[in-house]
């Protein structure tokens, strides 16, 4: 019988800084006390941490943060490429480690500054060659333009619109509405609102992109044995994926045959294989949302509903409270912010311990994605 | 603007650009022969190293488009809202590159009425001179 990862590693510990357009502290300061925080909720002393995981764009490295918190001899540690794509790869890369018995103690974070600091698509010397020889000089500067060429395409095929997209970040918004840590906590929005807002890269407007945000998050990942003495109620990693599909192309899937099938689709065949349950358990999702579409096309690709379904789901309020599937519960990258992703693996941990601002009675499983569009990664929790 | 900072793979993209000639990298192995883009090293569907550069005819259709509004660099901040298009080959439907719909080959990127801009209309490329760098642009067939 070959090892497995399911449900042999929890998620034990999580931390996080405010969030806001500007904070004082350094990115490091930021990630050191995230980290912190997630090991004091652990009951976990950080003199007994032997593995970090990141992912790339994180300007901290390991060292820095090993150093700084006062953690043991490290004897795993791992950066996962593709940005926002690697956020749930952290936590898997940690279950990996902890299940073979290469660590004990794993933490992942994420730290940002992009609320107050330079945006990473002005950065032109890093960004024009290889892949971007063949995007950035027409003018698809940022992700935004990439991923509205996506919608566009999308809204053609299928007959979605902006009122679906609406939908997408009503349902954050509201939910960040009922969460004070959130950047949008008591700043409701309106459909008017979303559609009289500025065009940012028609037909994405104002409020389908994400927040930005300085801030940290991070959390504790130990073997289930180890967590049944831990202060909080373990939840358990139950299955982990990373995607990266057959002829993929960084940031975008422009030249595979079929462009609207991205990274999620490679991700969740192996996520659900690994799995004692499919879409149809799961309680509540917290989905990448950098960007609205992203929502219909991961709600595609992780199997709620068939190729082309996406958009049509989130009508009649099936991604708000008491719908068929309660998304980005403490607001997402659209309305609690956006720390590229990792404030949805917290918010998935604090459902399975119902303790959520927009608690989901009973949950028990929840499925946390990373961006899609660029490879990317996903974990299903269980309480 | 921004010019293209070719890779080794790349680079004889855009020198065939710099002669007026939109080529797409081909597998020269006899069996195969199949186009790739973007341009790499060797065959995904034989593993061949040998490639070659194919004309294309330069006709192709909109598959999508957006409009970039600011916050932007400057230089396309001055021509905001202007459009991208992602033009699928006529030649070769999978290869989709990525440009600019203008209203002849050294207008603006703001050229062209944003009315016109339809999924499936088709276009012909042409090429620019942008600060020594030939670029291709589209031209809509029926302007
Ligand atoms: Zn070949």
């Amino acid at each position: 019988m070959a090892a497995t990862l399911k449900d042999a590693t929890a998620i034990v510990g999580i931390g996080q800084t405010a969030f806001a357009k500007r904070l004082p502290q350094s990115e490091k300061e930021l990630a050191c006390r995230a980290i912190l925080a997630a090991l004091a909720d652990a009951g976990i002393d950080p003199s007994e941490v032997d593995a970090f995981s990141s992912y790339t764009m994180e300007e901290t490295d390991e060292v820095e943060v090993a150093k700084a918190i006062g953690a043991g001899d490290v004897t795993f540690f791992s950066k996962i490429g593709y940005g926002g794509g690697g956020s749930c790869a952290t936590v898997g890369h940690l279950a990996a480690a902890v299940a073979t018995g290469q660590a004990t103690v794993g933490v992942a974070w994420r730290s940002r500054k992009r609320g107050s600091g330079p945006r990473p698509w002005k950065n032109t010397a890093v960004q024009l060659p290889t892949p971007g020889q063949w995007t950035r000089p027409f003018g698809l500067l940022r992700p935004a333009d990439e991923i509205g060429m996506l919608a566009r395409r999308y809204m053609h095929e299928y007959g979605a619109t902006r009122d679906h997209l609406f939908n997408v970040a009503m349902a954050c918004r509201n939910r960040a509405n009922e969460n004070p840590a959130a950047m949008m906590y008591e700043r409701p929005l309106t459909r008017e609102m979303y559609m009289t807002s500025r065009m940012i890269s028609d037909p994405l407007c104002l409020f389908d992109n994400c927040l930005e945000t300085d801030g940290a998050l991070a959390c504790v990942i130990v073997s289930a044995e180890r967590a049944r003495d831990c202060r909080q109620r373990p939840v358990y990693v139950h299955s982990a994926a990373q995607g990266l599909p057959a002829q993929h192309h960084g940031m975008v899937n422009y030249w595979n045959d079929d462009p609207l099938s991205g990274p999620a689709w490679t991700a969740a065949r192996h996520l659900w294989k690994q799995a004692d349950f499919g879409p149809q358990d799961v309680d509540v999702a917290q989905i990448y949302d950098a960007f609205t579409p992203l929502i219909p096309l991961s709600l595609e690709g992780y199997g709620f509903c068939g190729r082309g379904e996406g958009a049509a789901f989130t009508e009649g309020g099936a991604l708000e409270m008491g719908g068929r599937l309660p998304i980005n519960t403490g607001g997402g990258g659209l309305s609690e912010a956006y720390v590229h992703g990792f404030n949805l693996i917290n918010e998935g941990v604090k459902q399975l311990r119902g303790v959520s601002t927009a608690q989901v009675p009973d949950a028990a499983t929840c499925l946390v994605t990373a961006g899609e569009g660029v490879p990317t990664s996903a974990i299903l929790l269980r309480a | 603007m921004l010019l293209p900072v070719p890779d080794e793979d790349g680079t004889p993209f855009w020198e065939y650009a710099a002669r007026g000639e939109l080529r797409v990298q081909a597998c020269a192995a006899p069996a195969c022969g199949r186009l790739r883009f973007p341009p790499r090293p060797c065959c995904p569907h034989c593993r061949s190293f040998d490639s070659e550069w194919r004309l294309m005819s330069g006709r192709g259709r909109i598959w999508s488009y957006v409009r970039p509004h600011p916050p932007l660099l400057p230089a396309y901040a001055a021509q905001a809202p202007y459009n991208v298009i992602l033009v699928e080959l006529a030649d070769a439907p999978h290869i989709r590159l990525a440009g600019n719909l203008v209203a002849s080959p050294d207008a603006p990127l703001d050229s062209v009425d944003p009315a016109r801009l339809r999924i499936g209309a088709r276009v012909q490329v042409a090429f620019t001179d942008t600060g020594g760098t030939a670029v291709p642009r589209w031209l809509l067939e029926r302007p």
